[in-house]
């Protein structure tokens, strides 16, 4: 049956002429959380397309044939029907025993309970960015979640300002962070990928700019990832570029947000201890690369609107940025 | 008596003839329906491809926030309140509504709102913003803490609580005036349940509306409190939470939506059996059903918050009541489809738009549906699949439902028919627009595009669905415009009005169009529901005689409801400039408008 | 024919009530659901204020007895001024309406002096959630004392000049009403946020 849905959307899309992939579509489900809610949505679906069917059909045949044609005798005027009634408030409450009886059962199955021994993974929402925290394994970072596959994980949600949603939709559904509050949900992903997502409580400026990832990885690439994490921050080759950069950087302003393990404890803006093992930047809306580091560097705001990192001040010049963006790379 | 309206510009600015009003409501209504329109147009420009830059984050997040609450507070409800103006007392035989100056404060206090609003939009500079556009922008429902001081410090949110405190007062205090008036002014037989189903709907949306308000104003002063007075009721470093806000919000906004939706059900119970040349098919079930609803509404509002994560009990209550209350909606939906079946069906314009609301609804619902089950909502909450779903309920339902009442009514309003030409041309263009612009934002919610944001990536995939989606939403433009052309030309050209161009069985159709400002020469005395028709049991009424064969006493005007109405805005001016004192002057502005209002002659 | 024309005026009515009475009452509803709110917003944040001073620190039981207990008299006094003015009495209708307004003047007067010793003691509307429901409630209702307290006075002024007789009494029966309404929400706050602690 979702074979049949996909098709249906897969014709609508052929339509408008588009095509995949779809990095954060919903009805590719990546997980047991998201196949749990997305067999619950087809089997909605489909009640819903009987009703609409039905209906429509009935209103069309309606209005056809009981239009007006000149010498049609005046209609009967007919009251209401008992029987007729009761049927149709009937009928859609039986229908809806089938949609309630699923649904509770898939809610309780979606509670957020994971296994004792799944991995835990806290999320901090920041205004616009997203902080990731394994308490188990002393590990922090931003904006990139890696997970292995096939194990049960438990997410611990919070914010650290307003109102945020996470949302990887290949994985699950979404779940709001709220300052004060700890929310869950628990998932175990059974394919190896990279999936997409971002932040699904309207948020402020750069709401639109709040995105995540999710590496799904195997076992093997989850344990090289958190070694590596573990270790401390990468040290610059002596006399390189990147030396000059880090001495840039335990100067600047740089330090009062961020943290790199034995340079600086900031704890406002993401932590950079291993900033350059990470795909993307900014929130998730920049490939991490020397030209878009840069520019980020010199003006976040013009980037990404109400950013709070703000322009240096006085302005780097353009040898301290390129340091600066050489040590960062090397911080594996 | 005085058969011929008093004219002139002041005549208008001190009416309390409810038909003025209701046409004052019409045209203030109209214009802010444009005003959003084209803030929605100007979202979809944005949105037409990917990483869109026509305006900025700020001015984005200002457009969708006023794009919504422009739609939900200044167009749909006041364009419901110009019929509720203008038809109800017309249904029920009465001369004017209950409080004929309340009525006329509770326009004024409604635009004056709306243009505190919307002025919000010009005047960034006398707040320093380095902007000229400081309008609101933390969403129409305006979550908490987003919108404390802390994180949107400029007067943008200023704006927006204060404006809706004002709008609320206009909406309560007409919902107190047509609650007596259809409870207390019904002419003679005109029992409950002969009421037209159009006054029954109205009579429901009011209670909702006098009930469910206090609850957002209680919400509105607890921020407002928050931002001018240090308070922390939605502050999670003090002990509070930023959830009272939702649960508050969504206690008012889901009764909010049946505010929206039942006037335009009401339309198209009368609409129907006109045209189908059959009565109302089950007739108490559709008046019971509605009133179901509106009780119904009421226990819902948690499914607005499913991705807060309330538990699975709470989710499973829920998610139960939500679903429950698809019955009612359902069987009012069986019933006008019965309506139709076996009837003569004229298929003017107003028809149209009748069968479009059934039919475009029902999408809205079905879609409904499949967000009142949490899990799945929490894949579609605060995605373009959610967006899809409201317009759906709100255009293709709310909107269609209204037109179908200006194209049904404008001939009683005004004394010309509307072109039907161009009324058709008018439906399928709005008809098709309304599907390309909203239908595909199933698919883009689905594959993942959140709403609210202003930019968005084009490895989505949807870039292409957004694109069709900004065609329709000018279709729909080009629709309106029809639609404005056909109101303009039918001033001079439109074919005049008979008192009954449709055959219609209600009282409104009794009298001359557009009816004289005593509206009933004589009031009828009611026998039976379908007063104007012939059915097995009944012949026609006799229509009232064109002049009245006694004088009949006709309040005159009054300056006062408008300065009283005057007062709200200034004293909103207060915390908005930070000038205690001019809280002072509007005071005694709503309390002088008062005193001479409560102390004037004016006998109804 | 004068029979049906005068059907739509005021004097005439389909639920046999007065218009501005059955108004009123409608407004009744809509302010219960607003005090509904503001009530359960006091009960949903009682003993989660992070700072002192708490509700047990600051409420002077005796001290508000008195108050709800004049505020309770006001209520008879009310009575005893609608039963005179319909009857005809203006000389005692005045002096109970206008009793009925000093009794209102004088529980605000208590309020005052309740909230300026809270001031004292360290609870502003700002000091914690307490202080934020405590405030916003009881001063919402007393917002709508003083509203009653100027209706009455008006009423009372209408009085003096004589333009207020039993022909008015449904005015002072309407008044009445939205006094008695005030009152109760008193007794429901006073228990809810003084008697249960």
């Amino acid at each position: 049956m979702p074979r049949i849905r996909l098709w249906l959307l897969a014709a609508a899309l052929a339509v408008s002429g588009c095509s995949g992939p779809f990095p954060q579509s919903t009805l590719h489900p990546r997980s047991d959380f998201a196949r749990a809610t997305d067999v619950l949505f087809t089997e909605i679906f489909w009640w819903a397309a009987a009703v609409f069917v039905v209906v429509e059909l009935l209103l069309v045949v309606a209005i056809v044939r009981f239009r007006h044609r000149a010498g049609r005798p005046a209609p009967k005027p007919m009251h209401g029907h008992t029987l007729m009634e009761i049927a149709w408030t009937l009928a859609p409450a039986v229908i809806l025993v089938f949609v309630a009886v699923p649904t509770v059962r898939t809610i309780f199955a979606t509670a957020g309970d994971a296994p004792p021994d799944a991995l835990k993974v806290e999320v901090i929402g920041h205004q616009w960015w997203w902080e990731y925290r394994y308490p188990d394994l002393g590990i922090t970072t931003a904006n990139e979640m890696h997970v292995p596959v096939d194990q049960s994980v438990q997410v611990a949600i919070t914010s650290a300002d307003v109102i945020h949603s996470f949302w990887a939709p290949a994985l699950g559904g979404k779940r709001d962070a709220i300052p004060g509050k700890t929310t869950f949900i628990a998932f175990r992903a059974d394919s190896v990928g990279d999936y997409s997502g971002q932040c699904a409580e309207f948020c402020g400026a750069s709401h639109a700019n709040m995105r995540l990832r999710v590496m799904v990885e195997s076992g093997v690439g989850f344990e090289a990832w958190v070694a590596q994490q573990k270790d401390g921050a990468a040290a610059p080759p002596k006399a390189s570029l990147a030396e000059q950069g880090k001495a840039i950087y335990a100067r600047s302003a740089c330090i009062g947000c961020h943290a790199i393990q034995g340079v600086s404890p900031g704890v406002i803006g993401p932590n950079l201890t291993h900033v350059g093992s990470r795909s993307t930047i900014a929130g998730g809306i920049f490939p991490n690369d020397s030209a878009h580091l840069a520019r980020w560097i010199a003006d976040a705001p013009s980037l990404k609107p109400g950013s709070m990192m703000t322009r240096m001040q006085p302005p780097l010049s353009d040898a301290d940025i390129a340091a600066l963006v050489a040590y960062l790379a090397i911080l594996k | 008596m005085s058969d011929a309206p008093p004219t002139g510009l002041k005549s208008w600015l001190t009416t309390t003839d409810h038909k003025r009003i209701g046409l004052l409501y019409f045209w203030t209504a109209l214009g802010f329906f444009l005003v959003g329109g084209l803030e929605a147009l100007v979202i979809r420009l944005q949105l037409a491809q990917p990483n869109g830059h026509m305006v900025s984050a700020e001015t984005y997040n200002q457009l969708f926030t006023m794009h919504g609450t422009t739609m939900v507070f200044l167009a749909l409800m006041p364009l419901a309140a110009s019929f509720f103006n203008y038809i109800v007392p017309l249904q029920i035989g009465a001369r004017d509504v209950a409080f004929p100056r309340l009525n006329a404060f509770s326009y004024w206090v409604f635009l004056l709102g709306g243009l505190f609003l919307n002025a919000s939009w010009l005047v960034g500079p006398l707040f320093h913003a380095g902007m000229l556009n400081v309008a609101p922008d933390g969403g129409w429902f305006g979550y908490a803490n987003l919108t404390e001081r802390q994180f949107s410090p400029g007067p943008n949110i200023d704006f927006w609580v204060l404006g809706l405190q004002i709008l609320g007062i206009s909406s309560l205090a007409a919902g107190f005036n047509f609650i007596v008036t259809i409870l207390n002014l019904r002419a003679p037989g005109m029992k409950m349940m002969r009421l037209p189903a159009f006054t029954w709907m109205t009579l429901v949306t009011q209670f909702i509306i006098i009930t469910a308000f206090p609850v957002i104003t209680v919400a509105l002063v607890f921020l407002l409190f928050d931002r001018f007075f240090g308070t922390h009721f939605y502050l999670p470093q003090a002990g509070g939470t930023p959830l009272l806000w939702q649960h508050l919000f969504w206690l008012f906004g889901h009764p909010e939506v049946y505010i929206l939706i039942l006037p335009a059900m009401g339309i198209v119970s009368d609409v129907l059996p006109t045209f189908a040349r059959k009565p109302l098919f089950g007739y108490t079930v559709v008046v019971y059903s509605g009133i179901l609803i509106g009780f119904m509404g009421w226990g819902v509002w948690s499914h607005h918050m499913f991705a807060v994560g309330l538990g699975p009990i709470a989710d499973s209550v829920f998610a139960a009541t939500t679903m429950l209350i698809a019955v009612p909606t359902g069987v009012k939906i069986f019933n006008w489809v019965a309506t139709l079946w076996g009837g003569d069906i004229h298929g003017t314009t107003a028809l149209h738009f009748a069968v479009g609301f059934i039919a475009m609804f029902i999408i809205g619902g079905l879609s409904g549906v499949s967000h009142a089950s949490p899990p799945a909502d929490l894949q579609q909450t605060d995605t373009y699949y959610v967006v899809a779903h409201i317009h759906y309920v709100l255009f293709g339902g709310t909107v269609a439902g209204l037109f179908a009442g200006v194209y049904y009514w404008w001939p009683k309003m005004t004394g010309r028919l509307l072109s039907e030409t161009l009324g058709k041309w008018h439906f399928w263009l709005q008809f098709v627009g309304m599907n390309l612009a909203f239908f595909p934002m199933h698919f883009i919610g689905l594959l993942g595009m959140p709403r609210r944001i202003y930019t968005y990536s084009p490895d989505l995939g949807v870039s292409d669905l957004n694109l069709v989606s900004t065609v329709g939403a000018f279709l729909i433009a080009v629709s309106i415009l029809v639609f404005l052309y056909n109101l303009w030309r039918t001033r001079r050209h439109g074919q005049r009005a008979s008192n009954d161009p449709w055959g219609g069985a209600t009282l409104e159709w009794s009298i001359p169009s557009p009816p004289p400002v005593y509206n009933f020469s004589v009031i009828p005395t009611v026998t039976n529901r379908l007063p104007r028709w012939r059915t097995e049991l009944h012949g026609p009424m006799q229509d009232p005689p064109a002049m009245p064969p006694a004088p009949i006493h006709v309040p005159g005007g009054s300056w006062w409801p408008m300065v009283a109405a005057l007062g709200l805005p200034v004293m909103a001016l207060a915390p908005l400039t930070h000038t205690p004192w001019v809280a002072f002057v509007g005071v005694a502005l709503l309390l002088f408008g008062i005193y001479r209002w409560a102390f004037e002659p004016f006998e109804v | 024919m004068t029979h049906a024309a005068h059907a739509a005026t005021a004097h005439h009515t389909s639920m046999g009530l007065d218009s501005r009475k059955l108004g009123l009452w409608a407004f009744i509803g809509s302010e219960c659901l607003l005090f509904g709110s503001l009530i359960s917003t006091y009960l949903v944040y009682k003993g989660r204020s992070v700072v002192g001073p708490y509700p047990h620190d600051i409420l002077n039981i005796p001290f508000t007895s008195v108050s709800t207990f004049d505020l309770l008299m006001s209520s008879l006094m009310m009575v005893l001024a609608l039963a005179a003015v319909q009857r005809g009495d203006m000389k005692w209708g005045k002096i109970w309406l206008f009793s009925t307004a000093l009794l209102g003047l004088i529980f605000l007067g208590g309020q005052v002096i309740e909230f300026t010793e809270f001031v004292h003691k360290g609870l502003t509307i700002s000091t914690n959630l307490f202080g934020c429901t405590f405030f916003v409630l009881t001063g919402t209702h007393g917002a709508h004392v003083a509203v009653g307290v100027l209706w009455l006075l008006t009423l009372w002024v209408r009085a003096l000049q004589g333009k207020l007789g039993s022909a008015n009494a449904m005015t002072v029966e309407i008044t009445g009403l939205y006094w008695h309404f005030v009152d109760v929400v008193w007794i429901v706050i006073f228990t809810v946020v003084y008697l249960i602690q």
